[in-house]
């Protein structure tokens, strides 16, 4: 989530499916094919002039920049030219910079470690809060629906924001708790975002706490698909919850589980607004940018694009690599 | 039995605190705007508004600071708007072309469609950033809007596309055999079936546009060109941790509209589609 991202295409319906009619006739050629595909036709160039405003928007905007985005990468590109030097051409100057410079060296760990984290806390979580929602009442199942859609729905932005006041030094919700209630002194007044670790602690919790409502309704929209006759026939053979999960629910689940695992690992390696929100809170940015931090103040704060350039073609490459498997599940999925 | 009835009541005491986990920090933005700040700062805990004041959101409306607040509210409003109904007619568009034709190139499109929606926009901010500043759209809500709609495009053609795969062309036949033209047809019984999907398409839409940081960070900086977003961080800068109870009017004034659109399209995201138009 994003922020833009809790809404990943996977919400998309795949309405229609099952519904088509009839087992479909062999053509032909023998070969069963799909009824649509049947009807749909070529249309000439229609459907290329329904396609002409979306593509030139992307072109513009999304083609356009990546494409210089890989030229600057090349380039020794600093304020000089932002106010028209001509740019030098350096190739892979700046990509040996970067990758042989210990400051990229500790915030790629710190966002390898720090995503790694999330995503494990993330999915055990919200398995948890799904194969418990499916033993709930229908009236607690509801409750604690609706918290976590409170939770999902919340901006990235807002809930950093709030977080960070309830982390607050001196006047902090969790400060006054843990000294008043659980009587620990040392929590007065006590810090949360100087010290980096506790840094990352207070941003996990905030990017968990968004995060696990997606996980877990998503999975618990799975179980719902699991045959409750197959469990119940497990059951009479002699299999414990455990041996059922292991062997009936999770075959089920993994489809789900792994596409879901793959989105927060995209998610959580992109982290931005919370790690920059809560730098703005008062956390040592030096010691807690993660990629697109680092990206931003490179670029956009530092002025250095021709860096910051080679900086954000190595995060793309890293990124669209794991994305690969969604695409290709989606694909396959979908039967385009 | 009482074994399954205790391991009940564990659930469902279990699920009370992870509710409590859930709402508590929505909960404590709400509580402490409604709170004077001077009070929240003090040594005692308020859980709940015993002074209730609307004080901070009339500052944070109408105080003409360095940073208003009403100015952000209508540019992010214009941005979105704008966004959405420019995404959806063009996804429209699109998803009718890769839905009911088969054409050439229709696979790789979808195939690119995917691709540019898993692009990482953090880094597309530095070209993004100099390719809208050579057009000399910088601070302007044309050149959000344009970024936004991009943005927005893969998600809404994919969720489109759904949705109009979901309504069989049987029934476009079947006008087509009472006489409709195929665009007819389509625009008489396809496209109103699609409203619902339309509908939610266009939320999820806004909520992005609407919640979106990093891009209007970096474009619209200026002052009397910021969204919401980059009004709550520069207040939250400005102000430092001094107006907390102000940080949080402005929170909960940027999150009801995300919160209440939320809960309304969820769902519909899921129902709501064509079920009955076609028996089994």
């Amino acid at each position: 989530m994003t922020t833009v991202d809790t809404t990943g295409p996977d919400l998309a319906p795949s309405a229609g499916e099952g519904r088509r009619p009839a087992p479909p006739r062999p053509t032909r050629a023998g070969r069963p094919r799909d009824p649509r595909a049947r009807r749909a036709r070529r249309g000439g160039l229609t459907p290329y002039a329904l396609l002409t405003p979306a593509l030139i928007v992307l072109a513009l905007i999304v083609g356009w920049p990546l494409v210089q985005l890989v030229v600057t990468s090349f380039q020794e590109f600093g304020r000089a030219q932002v106010f028209g030097a001509p740019p030098a051409w350096v190739w892979f100057e700046n990509y040996a910079d970067v990758l042989t410079d210990p400051v990229f060296h500790g915030v790629l760990v710190r966002s390898l470690a720090f995503a790694a984290a999330c995503v494990v806390t993330t999915m055990l979580f919200g398995t948890l809060v799904a194969l418990m929602m499916t033993r709930l009442t229908k009236f607690f199942r509801m409750l604690l629906s609706i918290g976590m859609l409170l939770a999902w729905a919340m901006p990235a932005l807002t809930a950093t924001v709030v977080w960070g006041w309830m982390f607050d030094t001196a006047y902090g919700v969790v400060n006054h708790v843990l000294v008043n209630w659980f009587g620990l002194a040392e929590y007065f007044q006590h810090s949360w975002l100087i010290d980096p670790l506790s840094f990352f602690l207070v941003a996990g919790l905030i990017i968990v706490w968004g995060a696990v409502p997606f996980v877990a309704f998503t999975l618990y929209a799975g179980l719902t698909q699991v045959p409750d006759e197959v469990l119940e026939a497990a059951q009479l053979d002699g299999a414990g919850g455990v041996a059922r999960f292991r062997l009936i629910v999770f075959p089920y689940l993994k489809p789900i589980f792994l596409i879901v695992t793959i989105l927060q690992i995209i998610w959580d390696l992109r982290v931005f607004t919370q790690i920059f929100a809560l730098q703005d809170i008062g956390g040592i940015r030096a010691l807690t940018s993660t990629l697109g931090v680092y990206i931003y103040q490179t670029s956009i704060a530092g002025g250095d694009f021709g860096h910051g350039g080679a900086i954000a073609v190595i995060t793309a490459i890293l990124l669209m690599s794991i994305s690969i498997f969604y695409i290709r599940h989606l694909a396959k999925e979908e039967e385009l | 039995m009482t074994r399954t009835r205790l391991a009940t009541v564990a659930y469902s005491a279990v699920s009370i605190v992870l509710f409590a986990f859930f709402v508590f920090p929505v909960y404590w933005m709400v509580n402490t705007s409604l709170q004077p700040n001077n009070e929240i700062r003090g040594s005692d805990l308020h859980f709940w508004p015993d002074n209730l004041t609307l004080r901070n959101y009339e500052t944070v409306l109408f105080d003409p600071g360095r940073t208003p607040f009403l100015p952000a509210a209508g540019n992010s409003l214009t941005v979105t708007v704008l966004t959405v109904v420019i995404a959806l007619v063009f996804a429209f568009l699109a998803s009718v072309a890769v839905t009911r034709f088969r054409f050439a190139s229709r696979r790789a499109f979808i195939i690119t469609i995917l691709v540019v929606q898993m692009i990482p926009g953090e880094a597309m901010i530095v070209s993004v950033f100099r390719v809208i500043d050579g057009w000399h759209l910088l601070n302007t809500i044309a050149g959000l809007t344009l970024v936004y709609v991009a943005t927005v495009l893969p998600f809404t053609i994919w969720t489109l596309r759904g949705f109009v795969n979901g309504v069989p062309v049987e029934l476009e036949e079947a006008a087509m055999i009472d006489g409709c033209s195929r665009a007819g047809a389509f625009w008489r019984v396809t496209f109103p079936l699609l409203a619902p999907g339309l509908v939610a398409t266009g939320v999820f839409g806004f909520i992005q546009a609407w919640n979106e940081f990093i891009m209007a960070l970096v474009l619209n900086a200026r002052p009397e060109m910021m969204t919401l977003p980059v009004w709550l961080r520069t207040f939250l800068v400005a102000n430092g941790t001094t107006n907390w109870a102000g940080l949080m009017a402005g929170s909960t004034l940027m999150a009801i509209p995300v919160i209440v659109f939320f809960l309304v399209v969820q769902g519909r995201m899921t129902s709501g589609l064509v079920s009955g138009a076609v028996k089994g």
